[in-house]
């Protein structure tokens, strides 16, 4: 091996992960949040065998036992409101949870190809929906859509896709202008430019829509022909809201694991040096990671204001950081850990909400995060890694 | 493995790979200093020397990893300078960089093909495989495994097969002895001996300086950046100062 001396190179990375399905949509090794294990383990001999086993125990049992809590808690909905409030609770937290999954896959692709943090994802979110309000109002899809239920159709096979361009434009141009140039500066030039293009992004929504709630006429927008299934009304937004993301994220795991370029997106995630010996272009690359992450999330965005009927400038910030919390949770740069971490949010939001009170329901969100971090960093479906030189 | 006419491997008789007095350097140190070599068709070339010589940089010059500072580098006599890796890599040259860099989280069949991923010719991607099949049966065994669970040999013969999973007219091999047992040693290097019999250029790098010579029919000796000597390998093994410094005897 010639290690050219003074190179500013990295020494060659081991490889391997043995123990990942075959074509698993992974872009990211996820050892990379992961604290290195000599040092985890003289961390744990410093502390007493009580604290030793108990830290290794929830570090192993971390899904279980946080679906565990999960499940207590929709228990004791049940018990403090019966049927009609769990499946009521349910129902919210899958909606939510859809719209968390859709998002969170967008900062998972992307740490997964540039290990960024895309701060400014929130806010192409809160962008999204404010593009679809625009195109709502331009097409007049308010009347097409309470017309019938073919034009409410049609009107969401509108209002979707152009969004979606509309956010997925966004995306392509904001790392074009902010985080291409930074690609191999270090790892917090290009997040604080993040943050930077988040906040100028929060202040052009703030100036163009206004500090208040901006209303998005979903009571017009989409007649809520509800049906009730045990004395839970479900409405036609929810099944289709659900659907939607389930759907979008079946399409991408598919798109990831066997087209061209979603090939060429997980080997630029692995090994970029390599991906460009492939005649892989690394720029193209990176630009459909950005407009297809942002595209998502404004699908998300319009599931949003057709569910919530409005949105805020700031929207955008808060819930990013949520999404952001279920891609940890599911493993930074799992795609199907996204998706999964984004449902599971969903149900803490709501159900702890429902027990602590809904004050208390962001508090819960991040305290998750915090003991994933420190429990569970490679995220719920992290596996122990074998690696061979 | 057929060229495809269609290239820019037009047989003009300018050399395959041809550096003109380049110098290379890592921020401020020197990495290469007026190197100047030339490959030319059907040739295997072996660069040696001691770690830090600069044959690594050499091989990351040639497939555009890293751009020279002074000097030119010439694929089939049109100067490559300033072209970005992955359209060198479209225009012929195959790389299993140092390291080996496979995919690991992706199967061994994915890894080589991602390195067809410039070709549309369906046909002759089939057929490519099938020889990369046919030069290593292991990895047929191995297919569907991820290239991060392959022992080190195996994974040799990745990066190997996928670097001529392109196609190429110029194959760039750095080390592809490391870390292998002596028996596979001999057996990459008869497959390295087989690719260019099938009329692939090879410009390799190894550490085993005799073992290089014997596989090539020129050599560049490289030291701390500059070319010190070059020729045929048989002067070369002939020389005292190669055989003291590099050949142990």
């Amino acid at each position: 091996m010639t290690i050219q001396s003074g190179t500013p190179e990295a020494p060659l990375a081991p490889l391997g992960d043995t123990s990942s399905g075959v074509g698993s949509p992974m872009l990211v090794d996820q050892r990379s949040l992961a604290p290195r294990r000599d040092q985890s383990n003289e961390l744990v001999r410093s502390v007493g065998p009580v604290v030793r086993v108990a830290y290794g125990w929830i570090s192993k049992h971390f899904a279980a036992v946080l679906l565990g809590m999960i499940l207590v808690a929709i228990i004791a909905t049940f018990k403090q409101g019966g049927l009609d409030l769990m499946g009521q609770q349910l129902r919210n937290a899958l909606v939510l949870g859809a719209i968390y999954a859709l998002v969170a896959i967008g900062y998972t692709m992307v740490y997964g190809i540039i290990e960024l943090i895309n701060f400014a994802h929130g806010d192409v979110f809160a962008a999204a929906g404010f593009y679809a309000v625009f195109i709502a109002s331009t097409f007049h899809l308010d009347s097409l859509a309470t017309g019938s239920f073919g034009g409410l159709i049609l009107a969401l096979i509108i209002v979707f896709p152009l969004s979606m361009l509309g956010a997925g434009i966004t995306g392509v141009v904001i790392e074009f202008v902010a985080y291409r140039r930074l690609r191999d500066s270090p790892r917090l030039a290009p997040l604080i430019t993040a943050i930077g293009v988040s906040f100028l992004i929060e202040g052009i929504m703030l100036v163009i829509e206004g500090p208040d709630n901006v209303a998005t006429n979903q009571a017009d927008w989409i007649t809520g022909t509800a049906f009730t299934i045990g004395g839970v009304s479900v409405a036609w937004t929810d099944i289709f809201v659900v659907g939607m993301a389930l759907f979008l994220m079946f399409a991408l795991g598919e798109f990831v694991r066997r087209t061209r370029l979603g090939k060429a997106m997980r080997s630029t995630a692995q090994d970029r040096t390599a991906a460009l010996l492939c005649g892989i272009n690394i720029n193209r690359t990176i630009s459909a990671t950005f407009f297809i992450g942002s595209a998502l999330a404004a699908a998300a965005a319009v599931i949003y204001s057709i569910n919530y009927g409005d949105l805020k400038w700031n929207l955008g910030f808060h819930l990013g950081i949520i999404a952001f919390t279920a891609a940890v949770l599911g493993g930074i740069g799992n795609i199907v850990g996204a998706g999964v971490g984004g449902f599971i949010i969903g149900l803490i939001y709501v159900f702890g909400g429902s027990i602590f009170g809904g004050e208390w329901s962001e508090s819960l969100i991040f305290a998750v995060l915090v003991l994933i971090l420190t429990f569970r960093p490679v995220g719920l479906f992290g596996v122990e890694v074998t690696t061979r030189a | 493995m057929t060229s495809n006419g269609a290239s820019v491997a037009a047989s003009n008789g300018a050399p395959v790979i041809e550096l003109r007095d380049v110098d290379v350097f890592y921020g401020r140190v020197a990495a290469l200093r007026k190197v100047s070599l030339e490959v030319h068709p059907g040739e295997i070339v072996a660069l040696i020397g001691s770690n830090g010589a600069g044959k690594t940089s050499t091989l990351r010059t040639i497939s555009g990893l890293i751009s020279p500072r002074n000097g030119d580098v010439l694929l089939f006599g049109k100067s490559i300078r300033g072209v970005g890796a992955a359209h060198i890599a479209r225009l012929g040259v195959g790389h299993a960089p140092e390291g080996r860099r496979l995919f690991a989280r992706m199967t061994v069949r994915e890894n080589l093909d991602m390195g067809a991923y410039s070709r549309n010719d369906r046909a002759g991607i089939r057929r490519d495989l099938e020889r990369v099949f046919t030069l290593f049966p292991r990895l047929r065994e191995r297919a569907t495994q991820l290239a991060g669970s392959l022992s080190g040999g195996e994974q040799q013969m990745v990066a190997i097969g996928r670097a001529l999973m392109s196609d190429p007219k110029a194959l760039l091999l750095d080390e592809p002895s490391l870390g292998l047992a002596p028996i596979l040693v001999d057996a990459i290097f008869e497959v390295i001996k087989e690719i260019n019999s099938k009329g692939t250029t090879i410009l390799l790098i190894e550490q085993n300086a005799l073992l290089a010579l014997k596989t090539a029919s020129r050599g560049y000796v490289l030291e701390t950046g500059s070319v010190v000597l070059s020729g045929p390998s048989a002067d070369l093994i002939a020389s005292p100062d190669i055989q003291r410094a590099y050949l142990g005897m």
